[in-house]
């Protein structure tokens, strides 16, 4: 049986990941998601399932934590906000190179620099297009809902295991900070010993007679066989960009016009499609819920039946280069966003539609 | 039915707090909920405020510009607050502290003593109890034997002891709600 709790985000988050099974936590404090880490302690996780939660003594510890539990085949998880998570930039490179499942959680914050504490969006370009070095990818989920934050700490890590490829879940500090319902699936069991060696044959488990080493490593200095290992990597991420695109459309069907946004902004633009039918506006939303791999064909497709997209982010600017390469031209694309930590309010969001798409 | 309500006041008095009791005796009636609190810097500057929406529907937004209720407990949550109200809305403010009275000619305006009453009954921590009483007696988005399961979902098993003075606490702010201005 589901249960009903009135939650915040972060809090959701960690609760989620416990029921999912996992087995360890590795993370350092910081605003707005410091939650995650004080609830999984107050949890007292290690009593419950087994779970341990770590404060490591910073983020570049906390990650490579990850990549040690993950290299055992345990499901691990870190979560921090977006300077932390550009500490452990060295380490997700490190992890999707060794091709080690795990689930990052960040939660957004204005930057660049320290910024501000307040939400932002403008880590789209560092989750997507690779923020630590070398051609990889990570699976991104965007949720925009606390119910959200709670099911993608279980999905998280089931595509993590499914591709042996870390994911990040990008929130941001609004759907961290505040709270809703939310249904929480039931305890999941922590894998065994067992399990772990049935399920991830490549694990350092201890090696047996029966079996050659197996060796956890990104490093390769035979430069063919590095090129190999490369295309091996970049054919798994046109597979999951195959298989795993999750996107949601609101009111789309006759809509004239189109915002796609994600997180925060989609539930912003949910308001703003009300406020604007009360205009005698019809406009639609489409929500990507992964940004890696983007829907470009559903983006492409609406090419066909809307005059216009006012892309909706809290960033200067990122995602809607994304859409402006699916579109390819045939329609207005527009940006519009509030930067530094300000949310963009309903009304603002009509009225950028209106100025920028229609107007324009 | 949505409610979509802005509760602002000092940090401390129990803004916050009031906001979840709402959201949750919501969740324990089957309405969808969402509670949006101010952070971080904000807070430190002295003002807390939480958006709590009650919907029989999904909720959009958590964030809004306006609203249909602003319960106002300081004087520069008035400043920031008043004119976020919707037209034919609802102010509700404690005049304690305050030294400019809304002004709004296009709203309906109670006051509610609830921190002097808290005072005198030397029940400081209940104030926000008091308040929550006045704002349910004019819009009861939630029934009160849903505000009892709120109370025992929202506080912490060792403070259970402490729901029927919260309750009553409620009962009294029913009483002390006034009003200033009706425009519908």
């Amino acid at each position: 049986m589901k249960e009903l709790r009135l939650m915040k985000g972060n809090e959701a988050f960690a609760e989620a990941a416990i029921r999912a099974g996992a087995d360890g936590y590795f993370g350092y404090p910081i605003t707005p998601q410091s939650e995650v880490m004080e609830y999984l302690m107050a949890q007292k996780t290690s009593e419950r399932t087994g779970m341990i939660v770590l404060q490591a003594e910073s983020e570049i510890a906390a990650i490579n934590m990850v990549y040690g539990g993950a290299s055992c085949g345990k499901r691990v998880l870190t979560s921090s906000s977006s300077p932390g998570i550009s500490l452990k930039q060295e380490g997700i490179s490190y992890i999707a190179g060794a091709e080690l499942p795990c689930l990052i959680l960040n939660v957004v914050r204005g930057g660049p620099g320290l910024g501000t504490i307040q939400p932002s969006q403008s880590d789209y370009f560092q989750s997507t297009k690779g923020g630590g070095h070398g051609d990889y990818r990570l699976i991104v989920l965007a949720p925009s809902s606390v119910q959200e934050m709670a099911d993608f700490a279980g999905l998280g890590f089931e595509l993590a295991f499914k591709y042996r490829n870390p994911v990040l879940i990008l929130s941001d500090g609004a759907i961290g900070q505040m709270m809703e319902k939310v249904w929480l699936d039931v305890q999941k069991p922590r894998f065994t010993e067992e399990e772990i060696i049935k399920n991830t044959p490549w694990a350092t488990t201890g090696k047996t007679p029966d079996r050659e080493r197996n060796i956890i490593t990104s490093l390769d200095l035979d430069s063919l066989k590095m090129e190999q290992h490369n295309r091996a990597l970049q054919a798994k991420y046109r597979i999951i960009e195959q298989e795993e695109i999750r996107y949601e459309k609101f009111n789309c069907e006759d809509a004239d016009y189109a915002f796609i946004a994600y997180g925060t902004s989609a539930r912003i633009c949910q308001k703003a499609i009300q406020l604007a039918a009360g205009q005698g506006i019809n406009v639609g939303l489409m929500r990507p819920i992964t940004l890696f791999p983007f829907p470009k064909k559903v983006v492409a497709e609406m090419t066909s039946h809307v005059k216009g997209i006012l892309v909706v982010e809290m960033s200067a600017g990122q995602m809607v280069e994304d859409v402006q390469l699916a579109t390819q031209g045939r329609v207005k694309v527009e940006h519009f966003g509030r930067v530094g930590g300000i949310i963009p309010s309903p009304i603002e969001v009509v009225e950028a539609l209106k100025k920028q798409i229609i107007g324009g | 039915m949505t409610e979509e309500i802005i509760i602002a006041g000092f940090g401390g008095q129990g803004v916050l707090s009031m906001g979840k009791i709402l959201a949750y005796s919501g969740v324990m009636q089957d309405k969808e909920v969402s509670w949006m609190p101010s952070y971080g810097p904000e807070m430190r500057g002295g003002t807390a405020n939480v958006t709590v929406i009650i919907s029989d529907e999904r909720i959009s937004s958590p964030i809004l510009n306006a609203f249909d209720t602003a319960i106002i407990l300081n004087q520069q949550s008035m400043d920031k607050f008043e004119n976020s109200v919707k037209p034919g809305g609802l102010l509700i403010y404690d005049p304690n502290g305050i030294t400019r009275h809304p002004e709004r000619k296009d709203i309906n305006i109670y006051t509610i003593e609830a921190a002097e009453k808290a005072g005198k009954l030397g029940l400081s921590k209940v104030f926000n109890m008091i308040v929550l009483g006045g704002f349910l007696k004019l819009k009861p988005v939630v029934g009160m034997e849903f505000i009892h399961k709120g109370l025992e979902k929202s506080l912490p098993l060792r403070h259970h002891g402490m729901i029927p003075e919260n309750e009553k606490a409620i009962e009294t702010g029913k009483g002390l709600i006034t009003a200033v201005q009706l425009v519908n």
